[in-house]
């Protein structure tokens, strides 16, 4: 039996997109995968005794050494902000390419603490920086000090004892840009090496928490209990600065979810299922139930999707427990199709990401495909014609060209930089200025435009003759010949309109990312949590690969 | 140091700013880069055609033919190059292709060396007195060493070369001829059990 890939039209919408979850494609999954045979070493760890001081972390393999730089600094209660319009942090990290040498550590000393305003060289590859959750933090340290594990309760609520507020890679600041160190095997995945860093950022919170607590009370202070620290994470803010990306990155975020869609096709198509895989895919649905439980959140629309999902996992296991049998030809297909006929778009996704579970020899393949070579794919066409490019928009674009623009609540947004941060930002247009420097983001409303016009340009115009008049249609062109190589390119929605809910984009990046426990705390940003039931540094040679569902808080 | 990627999305954001579109800021910025990659003043002359474009007049050429002359004002290099990228396929059949009048034109040159690649042609040009090889968009060759670049270039002339060998048969021959030295001569019995042995030519 051949299934077919999901239709574009249907996954890449807003809320579908908003939907989706972790799976064992997420890349910090694929990140501890890669990096489990590599030497882990704490290289060097000198903090006095409030934790304030220099940290390095590292990773080796053969000649290959990547270390993690940590600054701990003491900075002022009121000083402390999650926003991108903070100057000071708690800690600042670089990821250093090598091994760094004493003048390496006194410049970075200079450059980090300062995140966007530093200045850092080729040899650094990623950037972050990260503030207490002063509330856990000081609980932790203070049952540590007194000789006692800290209320798991409290952790529960959390999750993690730190949260970056910013990873930067790919040539920010003077870091490496990407084409330095493309063709490094083990960091052929996205954000490989910005996983990297906020891995060995969790390590860092859990020896400098230790480590604080022991100078408290050298006697009786014991030390963080390696289960516990295993059921913590990082915490990450995160705002409107990593929605662009996806639609900056169209060839990207296809090969991110073309895979997720291979994987589900093909998934579909096992005739015959072995009983230890769909076990191991049941126990982690059951397993994962925690995960849903144990989903905090002040938000009412979040809240509103959890209970949904958990409603529908519940009726869903119901279905597996009394209805469903796997001897039957094909069963996942079927578990697909009841799940599209019964669900939420929410439960939807969350089944297909555990689906993937038993099947490494699926998913596996698959990680290789998820970078992307963009520049290869850059330069329009322009010996192709009119016609051509008229027959892809209505091919690839049918549910925006039904979009009617000329209705104020479909083009009631704009993006834009901000001069202040120079971070993206969305805005009322009619409330507003400066949408007049609006940023090229309103694909739709941009696809639309260029069909009304190609719709009376003559259809033997060869495209280099069409872009000579029509210059500022250039970028949408330039797209839409993508999306014909690259279904899965393109938000097929409104990126502008006034039911527009930025944090769906935000969610898809940070589920392929591999984030668990969204916490919107508006329709603009949100709190996650990464690598929380992860495996240790110095238990990744050998680790339960299912950890993501066994979180114990 | 300013990394490329940084370039790109600053050359991205001035060009908008100063008056193109979003698709030309695009390639503006792709082309920027590749000249700071290969060491060329990018940055450097797109600053200052920024500033003149506010003082000066400047031409738009958007249909390219094989003699190109502005005689009142100096061709825009970022159209020109957008015009030179897009047309590249229809170009490619000139030998020769000449520009009169041209500002900038180490812009210009980053968009020729990109249809280089498209076209899979070395493309050979000519800046005034300066010449520069273009391969394919992976290097340039120049004649001169200092890489200083005119503000207003007279005459720019672009030979879209066919691609053929840079060396003589014979010194081709004579390569050929001891790399044979590594082959091994086939014993009969091998010949026969090779492939596509034992059956007819018309099966």
């Amino acid at each position: 039996m051949k299934v077919e890939l999901r239709d574009p039209n249907k996954i890449m919408k807003l809320s579908r997109l908003g939907s989706f979850h972790q799976s064992k494609l997420s890349f910090l999954r694929s990140f501890l995968n890669e990096f489990k045979e590599w030497e882990y070493k704490k290289d060097l760890f000198n903090l006095n005794e409030n934790g304030f001081g220099e940290a390095v972390y590292s990773f080796k393999k053969n000649k290959r050494v990547y270390s993690l730089v940590c600054f701990a600094n003491e900075i002022k209660d009121e000083e402390r902000s999650d926003r991108v319009i903070a100057t000071k942090w708690d800690a600042a990290f670089t990821l250093h390419d090598g091994v760094p040498t004493k003048k390496d550590i006194e410049r970075l000393k200079n450059e980090v603490p300062k995140q966007e305003i530093g200045r850092l060289s080729y040899k650094e590859l990623t950037l972050s920086r990260a503030n207490k959750s002063v509330r856990i933090y000081n609980h932790v340290v203070e049952n540590l000090s007194n000789g006692n594990q800290p209320d798991l309760n409290l952790l529960s609520k959390v999750g993690y004892l730190y949260r970056t507020t910013a990873v930067y890679g790919s040539g920010k600041f003077g870091l490496a840009d990407r084409f330095r160190i493309k063709n490094r095997e083990e960091i052929n995945g996205p954000f490989r090496l910005e996983m990297m860093l906020v891995y060995l950022v969790r390590q860092f919170t859990f020896d400098q928490v230790n480590h604080v607590a022991y100078h408290k009370n050298p006697k009786i202070a014991v030390r963080l209990d390696d289960n516990i620290c295993k059921n913590l994470g990082i915490g990450n803010s995160t705002g409107l600065g990593m929605a662009p990306f996806i639609v900056n990155h169209p060839t990207l975020l296809n090969n991110w979810i073309e895979s997720r869609e291979k994987a589900l096709k093909k998934i579909r198509e096992i005739k015959n299922t072995k009983s230890k895989d769909t076990d191991l895919f049941i126990e982690c649905v059951k397993k994962s139930l925690k995960n849903i439980t144990s989903w905090n959140t002040d938000s009412k629309y979040q809240q509103k999707k959890i209970s949904m999902l958990l409603r529908d996992v519940e009726k869903f296991l119901n279905f597996i427990d009394r209805e469903f049998d796997f001897e039957i030809e094909y069963p996942f297909n079927k578990i697909y199709q009841w799940l599209e006929d019964n669900t939420c778009e929410e439960c939807i996704e969350y089944i297909v990401s555990i689906m993937m579970e038993p099947y490494n020899d699926i998913t596996n393949p698959l990680v290789k495909e998820m970078s992307s070579d963009e520049e290869k794919y850059f330069n329009i066409p322009t010996d192709r014609t009119v016609e051509e490019l008229l027959n892809i928009i209505e091919a690839k674009y049918k549910n925006i060209l039904n979009i009617n623009f000329e209705e104020k609540q479909n083009n009631q947004n704009f993006w834009f930089i901000s001069k202040n941060k120079e971070e993206p930002r969305l805005a009322d247009r009619f409330e507003e200025n400066g949408s007049e420097l609006e940023q090229p983001l309103a694909i739709a409303r941009d696809i639309k435009k260029l069909y009304d016009v190609l719709l009376v340009t003559k259809n033997s115009l060869t495209i280099a003759e069409f872009l000579a008049s029509n210059s500022k249609l250039r970028h949408v062109v330039r797209r839409a010949f993508i999306i014909e190589k690259f279904p899965y390119s393109e938000i097929q929605d409104n990126t502008i309109g006034k039911e527009l809910m930025p944090i769906d984009m935000l969610r898809l990046k940070l589920s392929f990312f591999g984030a668990l426990k969204f916490d919107p705390k508006s329709d603009k940003w949100l709190r996650i949590c990464m690598f929380q039931g992860a495996p240790l540094p110095h238990e990744l040679k050998n680790y339960d690969e299912q950890w993501v569902y066994k979180t114990k808080i | 140091m300013k990394s490329l990627s940084e370039i790109e999305t600053t050359v991205k954001r001035a060009t908008k700013a100063a008056g193109y579109s979003w698709g030309v800021s695009e390639e503006t910025a792709k082309s920027v880069r590749l000249l700071e990659l290969f060491s060329l003043p990018g940055v450097k002359h797109l600053n200052e055609y920024f500033n003149e474009k506010n003082q000066n007049k400047f031409e738009n050429l958007n249909l390219i033919s094989e003699k190109n002359s502005s005689l009142k004002h100096p061709y825009c290099p970022i159209i020109l190059g957008v015009s030179f990228l897009d047309q590249i396929n229809i170009l490619e059949n000139l030998k020769k292709i000449e520009f009169k009048n041209i500002a900038y034109p180490v812009i210009f040159l980053s968009f020729i060396s990109r249809s280089s690649e498209i076209i899979g042609k070395k493309i050979y040009v000519k800046i005034d007195e300066k010449i520069i090889l273009l391969n394919l968009n992976i290097n340039m060759i120049l004649s001169f060493i200092d890489q200083e670049f005119p503000k207003i270039a007279n005459t720019i002339e672009v030979h879209l070369l066919e691609n053929k060998d840079n060396f003589t048969k014979d010194e081709w021959n004579n390569l050929y001829k001891l790399s044979e030295d590594t082959f091994v001569e086939e014993s009969d019995s091998l010949k026969e059990g090779a492939a596509g042995a034992g059956l007819t030519d018309n099966d």
